[in-house]
């Protein structure tokens, strides 16, 4: 333990990565993308400019929040749930079909393929976006969003169905096969059943999180209390839009307690 | 011979037992009760729901063939959706570690943290992107910094709650170790801290981006920058045509966005 | 000198850990505490560097008064207290000489820490120690890609960094096998006398209590029950200190394979 007479030694931490030009490399190309990025988006200066007073005046003018027209509240929630409700149904049951054809160990291929877009693409847009056109089909109201939310259902609960599916314990379907079993048989004996628990819990979680998208399909007409919250802001109405903001938060929160309550029991 | 019989009466084969029965049948019939409510109250004018597989198909029928006029516009449009979905991924990240790191148990200085911790993740994450875009419009105007701004309120509550759980899932050792060597708060979570949740925060920025990438295709249609602006445009001028490109181009952000994202967790994980 | 008096540890209304305890350790002797799970020893520890706040008494260092120590001071006072724990306790993700100058923490600037630019002094000791103990050719590895032997090593170059007054050993060698925790006991043995340094070893092993240690104090329910040499550790202090509570003697040679499964003071 006696110290050496050699000078100190160095050392350097190992950079995190070896090749120096691709190290600083990513930091200049960071840099410039920030600042590309930033430069080239149109900021409207003068008009953000009078936003804090804006802010003020709504924040005042919100608080305290309104409930006189409760009746439009309820009557608009009333309607969300209603519209969550069918739109789980529906698509927690067309989900399954889609699932079977998106699963490559039960589908042949080119309905392997049909079924995966369908699911890629329900999946690639956002629940609003289907809304609005679903708006412009269909007309505006309930309808719309129901249309919404069940494609949006399809897209969540298949893509995780068919995972599901191709995960199976194959053991079982061979013994189905081998007693003679046809088809729809087997996916009825050997595939569903090993299934079914997830599904139930994924209906769950898919009520939950219909619940809240059909808050928001209502911005663009699809029904429900996303519709009153719009018309609201619209009238600036601010203290009756707060309450209406407040109480969606209170019920997303109970309805996601609600909801992981239930999948525990289950699971 | 009678008790044979008898023995074989009560092997009657039952897929589950009376009380299981009785709660299966009441959740169901609660179930088709609420379903049937929702059905006749509901406010739909039926003839019209028959007539919707007609309409469907009529409104895709006029979008095609997608029309390639506006496609600069278009591409100008993707690219300031991707700016919006990256700078506030990236400003979010400033503001969402503090929130975790007061929000997670075992990090948090006091019990008043720890509640304004959590009271900001929990508003932030029950507000939805658009309703948070929907407010900032109405203050700061249309225009992308409503749109960044509603992207980045609704992401704290993402980052920040997972974080706080990567927070409050380290091994607590390292940490026992740095304090017995006399490091101060700062140097403990720096040592013992942030190497642990790193791999975790790579993955959940990650996430996110990818996610505000989908959220920040809609904020145009409140006002808030982005495609939404012109695919809201292109439904008000009944430009159908057009209106079937942005859709294609959104898809192929979606999906470009999503092989970036699981290229980066393959590079770097 | 360590002097402890009194030493009372109560977690919040069950009965006392640590019921009164005296101690008092002087020079470079190597102490050994044995006992049973959860007769105390660790807790005892940790009260040492206030990793564990004790209820009351008093711990003395070198004349300083540890138990109401605060902030700075306190971290001041840790600086001076080297430990090394059952599970290394190290930064698995981060490589072996950052672990090394970790020991440091206490004494750079958080500049110096968060950029990894340490004094050289700092540097040249870290080599210097780790080249002592055999792990200088790993300084550049990542701490988890070594063994279990080579990781307590690490451990015990980063409480040396600390250049500490007292070293405090939980349990260093029950989560490694037989050879190796007989090599571990070696290298404290040998640093003790190399850096004339007091070193405090909580132990299961008995047998290496004997063959490595100097003295030998035994903890039963919180109490001290024996305080001796080596050689004056017969069967019945064995029994005493160990007796119905779990199999004494050459069980507990063999028990090392049991003992890392001892709860660890893990996050919740």
């Amino acid at each position: 333990m006696t110290p050496s007479n050699t000078p100190p030694r160095t050392w350097k931490k190992p950079p995190f990565i070896a090749n120096p030009l691709l190290r600083y490399g990513l930091f200049v190309m960071a840099a410039v993308y920030l600042v590309w990025a930033f430069g080239s988006l149109p900021f409207n200066w003068a008009r953000i400019s009078e936003g804090l007073p804006r802010a003020a005046r709504i924040f005042s003018g919100g608080f305290p929040p309104n409930l006189e027209r409760y009746e439009l509240l309820l009557t608009g929630f009333k309607e969300s749930f209603q519209i969550a409700i069918l739109a789980t149904l529906l698509g927690v049951l067309l989900s399954i079909p889609f699932a079977v054809m998106a699963a490559r160990n039960i589908a042949p291929l080119p309905v392997y393929l049909l079924g995966r877009s369908i699911i890629i693409i329900s999946r690639s847009f956002h629940p609003v976006i289907v809304a609005i056109l679903f708006v412009a089909a269909v007309g505006f109201g309930p309808l719309a969003g129901i249309l919404t939310l069940t494609l949006y259902s399809i897209g969540f609960v298949g893509k995780l169905l068919a995972e599901e599916i191709e995960e199976i314990d194959w053991g079982q379907v061979e013994a189905m096969r081998s007693t003679g079993a046809g088809y729809l048989v087997t996916l009825f004996y050997a595939v569903f059943p090993q299934i079914l628990p997830r599904q139930v819990g994924l209906s769950m979680y898919q009520l939950d999180s219909n619940l809240r998208a059909s808050a928001v399909v209502g911005i663009v007409g699809a029904g429900g209390i996303g519709g009153t919250l719009m018309n609201a802001f619209g009238r600036y109405d601010y203290d009756f839009a707060f309450a209406i903001l407040l109480i969606i938060i209170a019920v997303i929160l109970l309805s996601e307690g609600i909801s992981g309550w239930v999948r525990k029991k289950i699971w | 011979m009678v008790d044979h019989a008898q023995r074989l009466a009560d092997r009657v084969w039952q897929r589950y037992d009376r009380k299981e029965r009785l709660i299966r049948y009441a959740v169901l019939l609660a179930t088709l009760m609420v379903v049937f409510w929702a059905v006749r109250d509901i406010d739909i004018f039926w003839p019209w729901v028959w007539d919707a597989p007609n309409q469907i198909s009529n409104l895709g029928a006029r979008m095609w063939p997608p029309s390639a006029a506006g496609l600069s516009g278009i591409l100008n449009a993707l690219l300031e959706t991707v700016h919006i979905a990256t700078l506030a991924t990236f400003l979010t990240i400033f503001l969402a570690l503090p929130v975790a790191y007061i929000a997670a148990q075992n990090t948090t200085p006091n019990r008043a943290c720890l509640w304004l911790g959590r009271f900001i993740l929990v508003s932030s994450r029950s507000v939805n992107t658009i309703i948070w875009a929907l407010l900032f419009v109405a203050i700061f105007g249309p225009g992308v910094l409503a749109g960044i701004l509603a992207i980045v309120f609704r992401s704290i509550g993402f980052i920040g709650k997972l974080m706080g759980e990567a927070i409050e899932e380290i091994d607590r050792r390292p940490v026992e170790a740095m304090e017995a060597t006399g490091a101060s708060k700062a140097k403990v979570v720096a040592y013992a801290i942030v190497p642990q949740v790193m791999p975790a925060f790579f993955a959940i920025v990650v996430l996110r981006w990818d996610i505000n990438i989908r959220e920040s295709t809609v904020l145009g249609l409140v006002g808030a920058g982005g495609i939404g602006v012109i695919l809201q445009g292109a439904i008000d001028t009944f430009a159908w045509p057009t209106v079937a490109t942005i859709l294609i181009a959104i898809i192929v952000l979606v999906l470009l966005g999503e092989a970036i994202t699981s290229l980066l967790r393959s590079k770097v994980l | 000198m360590l002097e402890i008096t009194n030493l009372v540890k109560r977690y919040g209304h069950s009965e006392a850990v640590l019921k009164g305890l005296d101690l008092r350790v002087e020079g470079n002797s190597v102490v050994s505490i044995v006992g049973a799970s959860g007769a105390g020893k660790s807790t005892m520890l940790r009260c040492i560097n206030r990793l564990v706040e004790p209820t009351s008494g008093s711990i003395k260092l070198n004349g300083t008064e540890l138990v109401n120590l605060k902030g700075a001071e306190l971290r001041r006072a840790r600086r001076k207290i080297g430990m090394v724990f059952q599970g290394f306790n190290l930064l698995d993700r981060l490589t072996v000489m950052e672990n090394v100058l970790a020991g440091r923490l206490g004494y750079v600037s958080f500049y110096q820490a968060i950029s990894r630019r340490y004094p050289p002094a700092d540097i040249e000791r870290a080599f210097v120690l780790m080249e002592r103990v055999g792990i200088a050719h790993y300084a550049n590895k990542r701490a988890d890609e070594l063994s279990g032997g080579e990781r307590q090593r690490v451990g015990v170059v980063r409480a040396l960094m600390q250049e500490p007054d007292v070293l405090l050993a939980d349990e260093p060698t029950a989560s490694l096998d037989p050879r190796t925790s007989e090599q571990i006991m070696m290298l404290l043995q040998s640093l003790a006398s190399e850096l004339s340094l007091p070193v405090l070893i909580n132990i299961h092993n008995v047998a290496q209590a004997k063959t490595y240690t100097e003295r030998i104090v035994g903890l039963r329910h919180g109490k001290m029950i024996f305080d001796g040499q080596p050689a004056d550790f017969n069967k019945d202090a064995l029994d005493a200190i160990y007796g119905g509570i779990e199999a004494p003697d050459d069980a507990i040679t063999e028990q090392l394979g049991t003992a890392v499964e001892e709860p660890r003071h893990d996050a919740v």
